[in-house]
């Protein structure tokens, strides 16, 4: 079997970008995934996000482990470079990759699995180095490819599929992501495009490690009765907290808004990020706060959803390793050779 | 009185580990470098900060042999722990000196030695007040002790201790007032034991005394890495080190502070690998320095950059294995490791250097064959060559050099390209074209380590699987031609017996060699600097009758290699094995020759 390729379509007086591309220029291959997976969904969603921000396909990175989430990476912007490395090992692969060359806009897609058992030391020391990169774990609950074993993400009491009860206390990726440094961390919902778009948007705008953890249902393995991760439960438990929309710099307008509506957080590329919805008095440039927040919901079954935490402060990785701003990957040799008679210097030392 | 040797005998140091003793010891020797005459150096230490036994071996050899002599004629034996060992490996005709503040008179027990005693320890005591300086001052005391037996050259001593100490001053009278308390005593009590002498000679001109790890992170920068990824581990630490000093003095613009280069310290050895796949994949120059441990580690990662074809440039600062195995010692033990890291059918590329030079060259042809073949490639080096510093050619640069960055479409060969295709095989060399992130839309692929076609699509198909792994194969095959060549030492005579080797045998194997050659056993030599094994190699071996593979593990792994991957009949190859964790010695390798040579005349 080899991936399925999607038929590329052009239909009359479709909109276009600041590029001249139409929606269908960021696809990718056929999706290979279940009907109906959450996944689907959110790739539509990262699609379309590159598409309103004007990105160039080709100035795109976007990387991936192991496991369905990882698949997805190839069924959006064919135009981009992907690579889909090993399980839980994505974070390292991009992490280099950003060293390499910070100019471009690198997107991860990983899992539950793939960056909370096996990944999940790569996946919090790629937060504490705040690596400059969207990371969207499509959270399911469940391992789908190896037919719907629990992830360390399933919640005390969910139910597989065949019954297990699951005992284990969850890894919540947001609370961990609070914890080591992320310095924007949002909660989205496969089942709400509309929260999702913008969250996406704005990670990629951000400067630094962004997480979205998406909670996308498993329709295969994890969308019974009893199961905490289901669309059913989704929907019952979704609280959309905090809206948050991305103002690109082009289109900022000084419109006066009322002070408790809206929340104006600025960006490093000057554009803004534009948070609706709170709730009287949180900050989400309050860490404690959006801890605090998270337990609370946690208590009610709630799944707390929007951007929760925001920090633009914090230097990502290129400024704390004090690199310049030409990436390294096009420095010319000449600049990098000291030369041979820099060498006889040098060894006078060891005489 | 008999005969006073020149320069020509071993000194060994006992010392306690973490009393600044290797500082002491590697003044001594670059004495003796400094007045022209060859040393060979070899640490042989604990996995320990402080407390542990360790000792400090310094040949000097006017015929600039660079293994260990096996003997010891000189022990200088600060360490009351290992008194009895070190007492019992002094050779015949040998002076053990030692600190006498507390006196041992069992050492009298052995009446075809010489034995000094100096009272070390009360002197510096004596004469320093800091309790600190006090143990520091003692090891710079038995400097002068051995200066004085040696009939080292003071001048240079001072000179040196000025240079050592130049930015803090007052250490150099400190030093010097322990120099003169060890110097001055020997001279004094014992002045008829010049058994041994260093004469002044002029055989160290455009030498250098460096280290391996040093050479190879100086190599790196040379070769024009940006990015280098880690995790510490013994022996391989020193290499990143260097990477950083250099780094630090030549790649930070002066006005701006903005480096150009960057080095992240992984999490594990199995981020490390991944940041120089992420970062090579991304068109930068990078490698990541390692040892066997490391490897076990990264094993996974290495079989994806083999897949993807992702150049990849690792350095396996050799130790003894299995597991932990004794960190500190030195073996060739990870050959096999390397050549088939991963699962799955993978072959990769390894360099053999054998001596710091080298190291500074194969880390240059390591960046350059890893972008040119789209793979793994491993130095293998060890603790010997590593660690220790050695008397070496100083190192050269031939600024006509650039870089071979491979098979590369920038956007402007894109424009003539129709479509661009990952993995096809254009140019029938086995290599594809690959492009990098960011260039052109044209260029966009999609990386994976599941099954590919050569078009670098998704496949479960059979044949479209196994078009690409035969192709992988015969790229790994057709690197043997390009890697560094092997290098044959002929005999005198014509002879049917022969050696192979590798790496940090080599100077025990040419002395040994010398010396059989002397008692009329005459071996051809190749010394292998890189697999897969260039034509050459099958050739030598069919040559002779009979081949002596030498190597530092127990499990004779280049004689594997070299059945497998030549037309080689088993029985022509015969394992000579030496795995203690000490470095090889020529004794070791003359007495393991003759007596296979013996044996097999009577037989």
């Amino acid at each position: 079997m080899t991936s399925f390729v999607k038929p590329f379509i052009r239909r009359k007086n479709e909109p276009t970008n600041d590029l001249g591309l139409v929606r269908a220029d960021y696809d990718g291959a056929m999706s290979t995934l279940c009907a109906g997976c959450g996944h689907d969904s959110v790739t539509a969603t990262m699609a379309r996000a590159f598409f309103e921000l004007s990105i160039e396909p080709h100035m795109a990175v976007k990387v991936s482990g192991i496991g369905c989430s990882s698949k997805t990476t190839a069924y959006f912007l064919r135009e981009s470079h992907g690579i889909n490395t090993v399980h839980g090992r994505m974070p390292s692969v991009a992490t280099g990759a950003i060293a390499a060359n910070h100019q471009l806009a690198y997107i991860g897609v990983s899992g539950d699995g793939d960056s909370l058992s096996i990944g999940l030391g790569q996946f919090v020391h790629a937060m504490r180095r705040n690596v400059n990169m969207l990371y969207v774990l499509e959270n399911n609950g469940v391992y789908g490819l190896t037919k719907g074993q629990f992830s360390a993400a399933a919640d005390i009491g969910s139910t597989a599929k065949k019954g297990a009860v699951n005992e284990l206390p969850p890894i919540d990726p947001v609370s961990l992501a609070l914890s080591v440094g992320a310095t924007f961390v949002a909660r989205g919902f496969s089942g709400d495009r509309d929260q999702l778009l913008p969250l996406i948007k704005a990670g990629l705008k951000h400067k630094g490690f962004g997480l979205i953890d998406v909670i996308s249902p498993c329709v295969s393995f994890n969308d019974h009765k009893g199961s905490t991760k289901s669309y059913a439960h989704a929907y019952k438990y979704y609280n959309p907290a905090i809206h948050a929309d991305y103002v690109p710099p082009s289109q900022q307008i000084k419109a006066a808004y009322a002070a408790g509506e809206v929340m104006p957080v600025k960006l490093h590329d000057g554009g803004e990020i534009r948070l609706r919805k709170l709730e009287n008095g949180y900050d989400p440039r309050d860490r404690a706060a959006a801890i605090g927040k998270l337990f609370e919901s946690g208590e009610s079954s709630e799944i707390i959803t929007g951007l929760l935490y925001i920090n633009e402060d914090h230097k990502d990785m290129h400024d704390m390793a004090r690199m310049e701003d030409r990436p390294l990957n096009q420095i010319p040799y000449a600049e990098l050779n000291p030369g041979a008679a820099k060498l006889k210097e040098l060894q006078k030392g060891f005489r | 009185m008999s005969k006073i040797r020149v320069n020509d005998f071993t000194i060994k140091v006992g010392n306690v580990n973490g009393t600044g003793s290797a500082s002491a010891n590697a003044l001594l020797m670059k004495i003796i470098f400094r007045m022209g005459v060859p040393v060979v150096g070899k640490n042989i230490f604990p996995s320990n900060i402080q407390g542990l036994p360790t000792w400090y071996e310094i040949r000097v050899t006017e015929q600039g042999y660079r293994g260990r002599s096996g003997d010891v004629d000189i022990m200088v034996a600060m360490n009351p722990d290992s008194y009895k060992r070190d007492l019992a490996e002094l050779s015949p005709g040998g002076i053990l000196l030692y600190d006498d503040t507390w006196p041992r008179p069992h050492f009298l027990t052995r009446s075809d030695i010489t034995v000094i005693g100096v009272p070390l320890a009360r002197m510096c005591n004596g004469a320093f007040k800091v309790a600190r300086s006090r143990i520091l001052m003692k090891n710079v005391a038995y400097v002068g002790a051995v200066a004085a037996l040696l009939d080292l050259d003071l001048d240079i001593l001072h000179t040196l201790l000025r240079e050592i100490f130049a930015a803090k001053p007052k250490l150099i009278d400190l030093n010097l007032q322990a120099v003169a308390l060890g110097y001055d005593y020997v001279k004094q009590h014992y002045p008829d034991s010049n058994k041994f002498k260093v004469k002044t000679r002029n055989l160290t001109k455009d030498k250098v005394m460096i280290d391996g790890n040093t050479a190879a992170g100086l190599g790196c920068v040379y070769g024009g890495a940006t990015f280098g990824a880690w995790y510490p581990i013994t022996p391989s630490t020193s290499l990143m080190d260097a990477f950083v000093t250099y780094c630090k003095q030549l790649r930070i613009h002066p006005e701006t502070g903005k480096h150009k280069y960057c080095i992240i310290q992984a999490e594990d050895e199995l981020a490390a690998a991944g940041m120089i796949i992420g970062a090579a994949w991304n068109g930068a120059r990078c490698f990541t320095p390692t040892s066997g441990p490391g490897i076990s580690l990264m094993s996974e990662f290495i079989g994806f950059a083999y897949y993807a074809e992702i150049p990849m440039v690792l350095f396996d600062i050799q130790r003894t294995g299995p597991s932990t195995g004794m960190p500190t010692r030195t073996q060739q033990c990870d050959i096999q490791l390397c050549a088939t890291a991963s699962h799955g059918d993978t072959a990769h590329i390894l360099l053999f250097p054998a001596d710091p030079g080298e190291c500074f060259d194969m880390a240059v042809n390591a960046l350059d064959l890893a972008e040119r073949f789209q793979t793994p490639v491993f130095v293998l080096s060890d603790i010997d060559i590593g660690m220790n510093d050695w008397m070496t050619d100083e190192l050269t640069w031939d600024d006509s050099y650039i870089p071979d960055r491979g098979k590369v479409l920038s956007s402007e060969d894109l424009k003539s390209v129709d479509k661009f295709h990952r993995y096809l095989d254009v140019d029938g060399d086995h290599i594809p074209y690959r492009t990098i992130p960011g260039t052109d839309p044209k260029g966009a692929y999609f990386t994976r380590g599941s099954g590919h076609n050569k078009f670098g699509g998704y496949t479960e198909d059979g044949a479209e699987y196994k078009e690409v792994v035969d192709r992988l194969k015969a790229k790994w095959k057709s690197a043997a031609e390009k890697l560094p060549t092997p290098i044959v030492r002929r005999a005198k005579q014509a002879t049917k017996t022969a050696i192979i080797s590798l790496g940090s045998c080599d100077g025990a194997v040419i002395e040994a060699r010398d010396r059989l050659g002397a008692d009329g056993v005459y071996l051809n030599y190749m010394r292998v600097r890189g697999f897969p094994f260039a034509k050459e190699v099958e050739d030598f071996i069919a040559e002779h009758d009979q081949v002596f593979v030498i190597e530092q593990n127990r499990d004779a792994q280049l004689l594997g290699l070299l059945l497998s991957e030549t037309n080689t009949p088993r029985d022509k190859l015969i394992p000579l094995l030496h795995y203690s964790g000490e470095p090889l010695d020529y004794k070791f390798v003359r007495g393991a020759l003759s007596e296979a040579l013996n044996l097999r005349k009577t037989a």
